[in-house]
């Protein structure tokens, strides 16, 4: 009888879980349709800061759904078993996360109405209308590849789906990149070095966004991971925040190194409020520091803290996108180098942005389509790793 | 409003072929081709040739004969579009001030038109860089991508349109050389505007125009010529 009761009220949680779900992508709904009615006049973003809030949710899923596509690679191209037992997982996180980034880019458009010119009016030179076909093709192609898992006369096909995900994802990661690299006009951004720096903050966020869901379906099933699985997962974590540690090292770096790039590296290191906060204490010692803390340090590394490594990777992602996304555009402009400048429409002058409330409603919709997708999908499909016994390979 | 949308976006298709409206001051051809680039001539590139030295502080003639002629509020909030605006420099060395009007440069490699997903922003043939508000989807990356801060998006439900310049909502515009004046056989309204006559208009290309004899006689510079775009916007006394 207790099994029973306790069963009820899983269930019951489930659907608790479903709605609280639901009613935050009905936020996310009445938000486009005030901006639909309204204007961007609601959204905190002006003709200075033309990418607000929204787009540092859309990048943080877009990213972190390629990125969690890497546990699946390591299964299938580098035939490693505790991954290859996770890989349908990672594949529905990945679909589930494009789906709520790519929902949150659209809706967030001025005409959301028109989203199907873009496919009737393509244009080959831009980075954005590359990235609507790498994006639609990951989707696809993850199906399938979801497919060759979990029916077995696709099985055959499996290894060649995974290295066509393997090799699309990094294709998507650096277009994802480019967007932003080809802005050679703006200090904050025409770096080479983004896509690769999106790349390996791609690892990072993934593996860390698919610890936490790991960690919660072992915990709804009442199950425990195997330690030696948690050892092996979390020191690839660490490695992967080390390396996007690195990388946005570098990036700053060489900003430095350009004379012309310092005045901004300054802006966002030192001098710009928010931002040089964000970037030190959300970013660098909250998403970084502490989580190598949790991860490495003797007596800690339990399947708690690694949990909370996890989380923290995460909420240091949205700070580091916020400080490169906003602060990259509140930075004034340079037209006129080696000039003073001033007019009525902010030249020479720190750019203002207070997110609106519309905004966030949208960017919690967002996440919310990817939680809703999982979590339904977990229920009804077989997501749950199956390990056999731990043999090292 | 949509009644003006359907009625051009009609006069559009019909005109794309055949039409070649002529109204001709001066001899010259101008064809009615506001969302058509085929229609404009090739040989032309109209671009304005602007003189600092001319340009009075404090004046903002120019400003408010775009914002007449275009049908723009006027206003300058952070949401407010500014198509032309005027920008105070000073030489952080010799203190050298200046003042000038700065709006879109019409680029002769415009990253607007590069970045633009569905090929919206477009470079007509006689050099006007344009938005086709009917498909433009409001992304926003072109904005990002000007060097110049040239575009403006709109954020809210307009009133008073001008006929002649339709605008719309969610989506992002900026000068458009008044390219309806010129169609016309008009000048731009802000080099109209100008009492000191700081702002030249007029084709580059034409050997008998008087920017086109200015240009080879004076010295003049585009902003951030660093970054090879070639805008059709030229600054004298810089
Ligand atoms: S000035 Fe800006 S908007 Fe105008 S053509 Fe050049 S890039 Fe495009
Ligand atoms: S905002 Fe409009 S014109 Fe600008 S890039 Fe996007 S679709 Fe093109």
């Amino acid at each position: 009888m207790a099994d029973l009761s306790a069963l009820r009220s899983m269930n019951r949680l489930y659907y608790v879980l479903l709605a609280l779900g639901g009613l935050v992508v009905l936020g996310g709904a009445y938000a486009v349709h005030m901006m639909e009615h309204h204007g961007h006049i609601i959204s905190g973003m002006n003709n200075q800061i033309v990418w607000g809030m929204p787009h540092v949710f859309a990048i943080f899923l877009i990213v972190a759904a390629s990125g969690v596509l890497n546990v699946a690679s390591i299964g299938s191209v580098f035939g490693k078993a505790i991954y290859k037992a996770r890989a349908p997982l990672a594949s529905l996180l990945s679909i589930a996360m494009l789906s709520g980034g790519l929902a949150v880019l659209m809706l967030d458009l001025g005409r959301p109405d028109r989203i199907i010119v873009a496919a009737t009016n393509y244009n080959l030179t831009s980075v954005f209308a590359w990235n609507v076909v790498l994006y639609s093709g990951m989707f696809s192609l993850v199906i399938v590849y979801l497919w060759t898992m979990m029916e077995r006369r696709m099985n055959p096909f499996n290894k060649a789906a995974g290295l066509a995900v393997f090799v699309w994802r990094f294709v998507l990661t650096t277009g994802t990149g480019l967007i932003f690299a080809f802005l050679t006009a703006r200090q904050a951004y025409g770096s080479a070095l983004l896509p690769p720096m999106f790349i390996v903050l791609s690892f990072a966020w993934g593996l860390a966004v698919f610890h936490v869901v790991q960690a919660a379906i072992y915990a709804w099933n009442e199950k425990a991971l195997d330690p030696a699985i948690l050892q092996r997962k979390k020191n690839l974590l660490g490695v992967f925040v080390v390396g996007s540690l690195y990388m946005v090292a570098t990036y700053h770096f060489t900003n430095m190194y350009f004379a012309h790039q310092q005045s901004f590296e300054l802006f966002i290191l030192r001098d710009g409020g928010i931002y040089p906060n964000l970037f030190w204490w959300g970013y660098v010692v909250l998403g970084n520091l502490v989580p190598l803390l949790l991860i490495y340090m003797p007596g800690l590394g339990k399947s708690k803290c690694v949990m909370a490594a996890a989380l923290l990777v995460v909420l240091g992602a949205f700070a580091l996108l916020y400080v490169f996304i906003i602060g990259g555009q509140a930075f004034p402009l340079d037209i006129f180098p080696g000039y003073e400048v001033s007019s009525s429409f902010a030249d020479g002058q720190i750019a203002g942005y207070k997110p609106s409330i519309y905004e966030f409603l949208l960017g919690f919709g967002g996440l919310a389509i990817a939680f809703l997708i999982t979590t339904v999908s977990v229920r009804v499909l077989n997501f749950m790793p199956q390990d056999k016994p731990y043999i090292s390979d | 409003m949509s009644d003006i949308n359907t009625q051009r976006r009609q006069f559009l298709k019909t005109s794309a072929g055949a039409a070649a409206i002529a109204i001709a001051p001066g001899m010259m051809l101008y064809q009615t081709a506001h969302g058509d680039t085929a229609a404009a001539s090739s040989s032309v590139r109209w671009g304005m040739l602007i003189d600092t030295a001319q340009c009075k502080e404090g004046c903002n003639d120019c400003v408010n004969a775009c914002n007449k002629e275009n049908g723009l509020s006027g206003k300058t909030g952070v949401t407010d579009s500014q198509w032309i605006r005027k920008i105070e420099i000073k030489a952080v060395g010799s203190g050298h001030a200046v003042s000038l009007p700065m709006m879109c440069q019409h680029c002769e490699h415009p990253p607007c038109v590069d970045v633009c997903p569905t090929q919206a922003s477009f470079k007509r043939a006689d050099g006007i860089v344009l938005v086709d508000r009917h498909l433009c989807i409001g992304c926003r990356y072109c904005m990002m991508a000007c060097p110049y801060k040239a575009r403006s998006f709109v954020h809210e439900t307009l009133e008073d349109q001008n006929p002649d310049v339709p605008r719309g909502k969610g989506t992002v515009e900026a000068c458009s050389l008044c390219v309806h004046r010129i169609d016309k056989g008009q000048i731009p309204a802000c080099a109209e505007a100008c009492q000191n006559k700081a702002i030249l208009f007029g084709d580059l290309n034409d050997a008998n125009s008087e920017i086109y004899k200015k240009v080879r006689s004076v010295a003049s510079v585009q902003i951030r010529a660093d970054l090879r775009l070639n805008p059709g916007v030229r600054y004298q006394g810089l």
